[in-house]
Formats: C-alpha cells, structure tokens, sequence
C-alpha cells in the first residue's frame, strides 16, 4: 500500500541549490526525523558557510550562520544554554573538515550532545570547485588541475571514522543518497544521530556522500554513479560508532 | 486512491527520478517553467505510487497523498 | 562594607551578578583569573562554563549563547582578542548581545605581560572586518568595573551590539577594596532563537545589505547621541586639559590636583566609554583653552587621535593642539604626567596634532 509522501512545512519552499545536487534530499530527510521525533517547534540549526549555506533561504526554523568553519561551536553555546532544544550543525565538508577541523574536531573530543549533519561532497562547491580536505586522490579540482598529489597535499581523511575511533562519541555514521535505498539507510542514521541527541547521550556524526553534478562536471545520475564508483571505495557506508542502547538491544 | 501531486515550477530537471522510477512513468514536458526546465510529468496510469520520485527528489517538486475519502473507506 | 579584592576576581563575580549565563574563552595572562573564577562559580548556580580549546572557538560558542538570548561572556587579552575578532564582526553583523572583556596587555603579535593600553584602536573601531563599532568601557577601578558590568550587558542588550570591557593588566591583577552589585536576574530576550521560530530570520543571501546599511548608520547614531560617558573635573577654567582613561585616567586626576595647587589652570577629561568618544565632554570645556594633552599607556599615541579629531569638531574656529604623553609599560604615575606637563610647558615636546 502507498505511502503519504510530503515534504516537511520545516523546509517546503524552492531552494538555489544546483539541479542534482544531494542537498535538497539531505534536507529533507533531516526535516522528515524532525517531524517525526515531533522536534519541529524544538530546533535550531547553525549552519556552515558554503553551499550549506542556501539551507537558510527556504528553511522555516532558526537558525544562525555562523562564521566559516565553527558551527560545531556556535552549537555548543547554543546547546549549553538550552539543553533541551535540538541542535543540528548542518555544514558541508569545506567548512566542517578544512578551516573548521579544529572546532569540529574539538566539540566531538567534549562528546558535546549535538548532532552534526556533514555533506561531503569532495570540494568546495560554492566557490567554485576547489580541493577539499575529502578530494580523492587524483581528483581534479580547481586547485589541483592535474589532480589531487596526495603526497604534497595529503590524503582525504575519514572524519566519522576518526571520532568513532579516538573519542568518546555517541553516535558515528555515514550515509549516501545515490539510491532510495541508501536514502531510506541515510535517514535512519539520521534519526538515530537525532535519538542520541534527544536522549542526551551525546555527540552524534552523521556524514553525507553527496554529489556536486556542476563541480564534477557530470550529470546528476552520472553523478550519482560517481560515488558508487569511486567515493564509497574510499569512504565505506555505514555506522562507525553505535548507540550504546542498540548495542544493548 | 492515493494521488500524486507535482510542484512543477520547482523542478530542475536533475532526472533522478527519472533514473529510479520502477514503472517508467516519468517523461519530460516539452514546455520550460519559470526556471527554464523542461519539467518532470508523471503518467498517472503507469504510476504506482511508491513514492521512489519523492524519495530520490531534491527539490521537493512530488508528493503523495491519501484521499481522505479513500481513507475513511479502509 | 568594602572587601579587598583582585580586579579580574571581581569582574567575574560583578559578571555572575549580572546574570551572566554562560562563559567560553581561553587562559591568556593577564585575564586568566576571570575564567578561573567562572570555571568554579557558574556551575555552582547551575550555569555554563565551557574551556574552549581556542579564542575563536570560544567567541563562536559566545555567539550560539548570545543568539539564544542569554547574558554570555568572553574575556582575553591582546592577542586572544585579535582571534576572536572574526566572531565579535559576525556576532555585530547579526546583531546579537554579547560582552567581551580585553585585559589588555601591552604588546603587538604575542605581546608581552605588562599592563597596557596598546589596544585602543582596535577596540573603538569595531576590531573585525566590515563597517561596525563596538561599545568601549573603560573602567579607572575596581569598583568603577564592577558597577559597569550590568550596564554593559544592558547596554549591548539596548542597541544589539557587542560590549568590550576594557581593563587593563594593572586594573585586572591588582586588589583595592570593593562593594560588589547585587544579583540580578536578566530575562531571556524576545528576539531569541529559541527553536520555535517566533523571532523570524531571513537567509543570508536573502538580506538587503543597503537597508541594512542605513538602520546600522541610524544605530550608531544614536549610540553617540545617547550612551557617552565621562567624568571630568576643572575644565571650565583650564588652560590645559588632560584626557586619559583607565588606570591613567585615574592618576592623571592626582597630577590634576597637585597642579592646579602649584597655579596651574588644567581640568580633566577622563572618558568611562571610549567608544562612543564623550564628545559632549568636551562642549563643557573653556573655549579659550590652550590645548589638550592625552596620558596614556602606549608607545604610539592613539587617544590623542580621538581628542584630535573632538576638539576639531568642537572647536571649530580654530585649531587647539593635542599633546600625548605616552608611557609604554606599566601604569603612567602622577610624576610622569607632572613632568610631560613641564615639558611641554617648555616647548620640549612637539604637539601630536
């Protein structure tokens, strides 16, 4: 039997995000767990500079952009004066892992109990297409035209993996959006991350391969492909670090 | 009888839905929207309502919804 | 009953009385007793205390505080300042409330731990990139500070911008007795986020920057007009008039006193917010007047630039020039201030404008 099938009142307004780009779903299935957890008159969202950016011009929620790179901050502020609304950083891997490694990486080593959205999408889509620290060896981007040289410029690194394996976190997981059915995984990540966060049982990752059709110079299902392809060989699908309640279960 | 209900001015024809629809009901209008796309159209005799458009959309353009008198029924 | 108490200690209680809600920063000498102190006092009232891992870090946890409606505070010193600033322009850009306290310690780069004024300019142009000011109070004591605390927040709350608490080393680490305010109990402000979307937002690339523009010029206006503070002495008569803030604003007011008893004519202007500038102070100052000198802890000079610029406005027929007396490291004494008097008096000292 058909499902009812609406977007979210949270986000349900034309968003400037490039056609294809994984954004728009991401969003949407953030708004879809909020509604679901009945947090919709509950949350406020920093987000990140860059093409997460855009998220603030359809979105009907607070929300608060906060300087490049240190929305994992501005949540904690957040979060420590209000325990009990929701805080989602919503960022993308520019922001969240180059200028902003140290306030990501600092609020995950606190286990502060926020929920932290991050779309990787290999570059820096609003600028242009430059590289990320997430660029894939060899991948052309507008500061690495004869591709990524690894050897000068380092290797992309697993940011859900990293906090997963070195802190005290409570929920680590990474998510695509190339197929309904790792859309529908996505978003039980997503409420899990969201669940954690709601219960207090702190710090929760949720990582999004995400494509980005005009840096990539594809098209959206080319796109798409792209990351089975090539992303997910390097960045694996799945949860890193688990609720310790669905250990238990 | 659950309906299917496009937003076609927000499509941006990315064609994901296009790539995933099981029942190939998806085609393309001829005509622009005000964004300058040729605008996802749903066959509604092919369409069985899965929701797969809905899911793989990233701009919000479909959605489906339960005729409350459909429901009453159940 | 007055207690002896040491500067930053003090600042941070008079702080908690305040109602602040939430503190986030990073030890830096000579601030570092403030957190300190905070780490302790604020969860024993149920509040939050955050050591940031850095400046930036800190001043961003500020803002999330701030832009959900509570009394939050940072505090540093020189340097540390210069990394919150990317913050302090962001949080004026969205017009939060915030307080900021600079100890300020003399120095560029890493700067050094002597006591210091080398921050003036920073702090009274707004410090960040963009077209913003913040409010300046300059305490000349502990007492001064403490009973400035609330209206620092209240002023920053009034017009949604950003306070810097300026103190300096010396005021920060020494003690003199005391009354500290009473507890207050700030509400939450009505254009808080506060996860129901009752205060409306619009998108960053949404806004119109050009409107914007005006009300913030309307702001700042108004800032100039209404909130100038000062205190003063002897000007009505006085040949020379002194203009220092602070620590030197405090003994310049001794030197004041000696020299009007040698049969000198000098008055004092001691400014208690340096931005906005206490142009009114000057309105109130013999016309004929024969200059002003500024005493203040920096190689350069850097007041003298504002009183310059005051006494341009406000002496509009003729040019009264400005001296400054600059003294680098430390607190400038009641004999330093006698004998810049004397040279300048003797024509051993070129005036600054």
């Amino acid at each position: 039997m058909a499902k009812e099938r609406k977007v979210p009142a949270l986000i349900d307004n034309p968003m400037s995000f490039c056609a294809g780009c994984g954004h728009g779903i991401v969003i949407r299935l953030v708004a879809e767990c909020i509604e679901e957890l009945n947090q919709q008159d509950n949350i406020i969202f920093p987000i990140g500079v860059g093409c997460s950016s855009l998220l603030g011009g359809g979105m009907v929620a607070d929300r608060l952009h906060c300087p490049h790179g240190r929305a994992a901050s501005v949540a904690t502020g957040m979060k420590r004066v209000t325990p009990d609304t929701t805080i989602i950083t919503y960022q993308g891997d520019g922001d969240a892992y180059n200028i902003g490694i140290s306030e990501s990486l600092n609020a995950a080593y606190r286990n502060e109990n926020i929920t932290v959205i991050t779309i990787n999408n290999t570059n820096f889509g609003m600028t242009g297409g430059q590289m990320s620290w997430t660029s894939l060896p060899d991948q052309k981007t507008t500061t690495s035209p004869k591709g990524r040289d690894s050897g000068a410029t380092g290797l992309p690194f697993r940011f859900p993996e990293m906090v997963a394996g070195q802190f005290d976190v409570a929920y680590a997981a990474r998510g695509t959006v190339t197929s309904p059915k790792n859309v529908n995984k996505l978003k039980k990540y997503i409420k899990n991350g969201l669940e954690a966060q709601i219960n207090g049982e702190g710090y929760s990752i949720i990582e999004v391969l995400s494509p980005c059709p005009t840096n990539w110079g594809l098209n959206p299902v080319k796109a798409m492909e792209q990351i089975e392809e090539q992303l997910i060989p390097y960045y694996p699908l799945g949860v890193f670090k688990n609720r310790k309640e669905k250990q238990d279960a | 009888m659950e309906s299917i209900n496009l937003k076609s001015e927000r499509c941006k024809q990315c064609e994901l839905c296009f790539a995933h629809c099981p029942s190939d009901a998806i085609s393309f209008s001829n005509e622009l929207n005000k964004a300058g796309f040729n605008f996802a159209c749903v066959d509604e005799e092919k369409c069985i309502r899965c929701g797969i458009c809905y899911t793989m959309c990233p701009d919000g353009v479909y959605a489906i919804a339960i005729n409350p008198q459909a429901k009453g029924e159940q | 009953m007055a207690d002896m108490i040491k500067g930053n200690v003090a600042i941070a209680e008079a702080a908690v009385r305040a109602g602040v809600q939430f503190y986030a920063g990073y030890p830096i000498t000579p601030s570092t007793e403030i957190m300190e102190y905070l780490s302790g006092r604020l969860p024993e009232l149920g509040r939050s205390f955050v050591q940031a891992e850095s400046e930036v870090s800190g001043i961003n946890m500020v803002m999330g505080a701030a832009a959900c409606g509570f009394r939050a505070l940072t505090a540093s010193s020189g340097p540390g300042i210069s990394l919150k600033q990317e913050g302090i322009s962001c949080i004026s850009d969205e017009e939060l409330a915030c307080v900021v306290i600079n100890v300020v310690r003399y120095g560029n780069g890493l700067g050094t731990l002597y006591s210091s004024q080398c921050d003036y300019f920073r702090e009274t142009r707004g410090g960040g990139n963009g077209d913003y000011r913040c409010i300046v109070l300059t305490p000349e004591s502990i007492q001064e500070a403490v009973d400035l605390m609330a209206p620092a927040f209240e002023l920053a709350e009034k017009y949604r911008i950003v306070t810097v608490f300026m103190t300096e080393g010396a005021l920060g680490q020494m003690m003199e007795p005391c009354v500290l305010p009473d507890f207050i109990e700030p509400e939450r402000h009505s254009w808080a986020l506060n996860g129901k979307y009752t205060y409306k937002k619009i998108g960053i690339f949404d806004r119109n920057s050009m409107t914007e523009a005006v009300a913030l010029n309307e702001k700042h206006a108004l800032i100039k007009e209404n909130e100038q503070r000062w205190e003063s002495g002897h000007v009505e008569d006085a040949d020379y008039v002194f203009v220092a803030y602070g620590l030197p604003g405090r003994s310049v007011k001794g030197a004041v006193k000696e020299l009007r008893k040698e049969g000198h004519k000098v008055g004092f202007i001691r400014p208690i917010t340096t931005w906005p500038f206490p142009e009114n102070g000057f309105k109130e100052v013999n016309q004929n007047v024969k200059g002003f000198i500024t005493v203040e802890a920096s190689a350069t000079g850097q007041l003298v630039d504002d009183v310059a610029l005051t006494a341009k406005r406000v002496f509009r027929e003729r040019n009264v020039p400005a001296w400054s007396l600059c003294c680098v490291y430390g607190v400038p004494s009641l004999k330093f201030t006698k004998d810049g008097f004397a040279r300048i008096m003797n024509n051993e000292l070129k005036e600054a404008y």
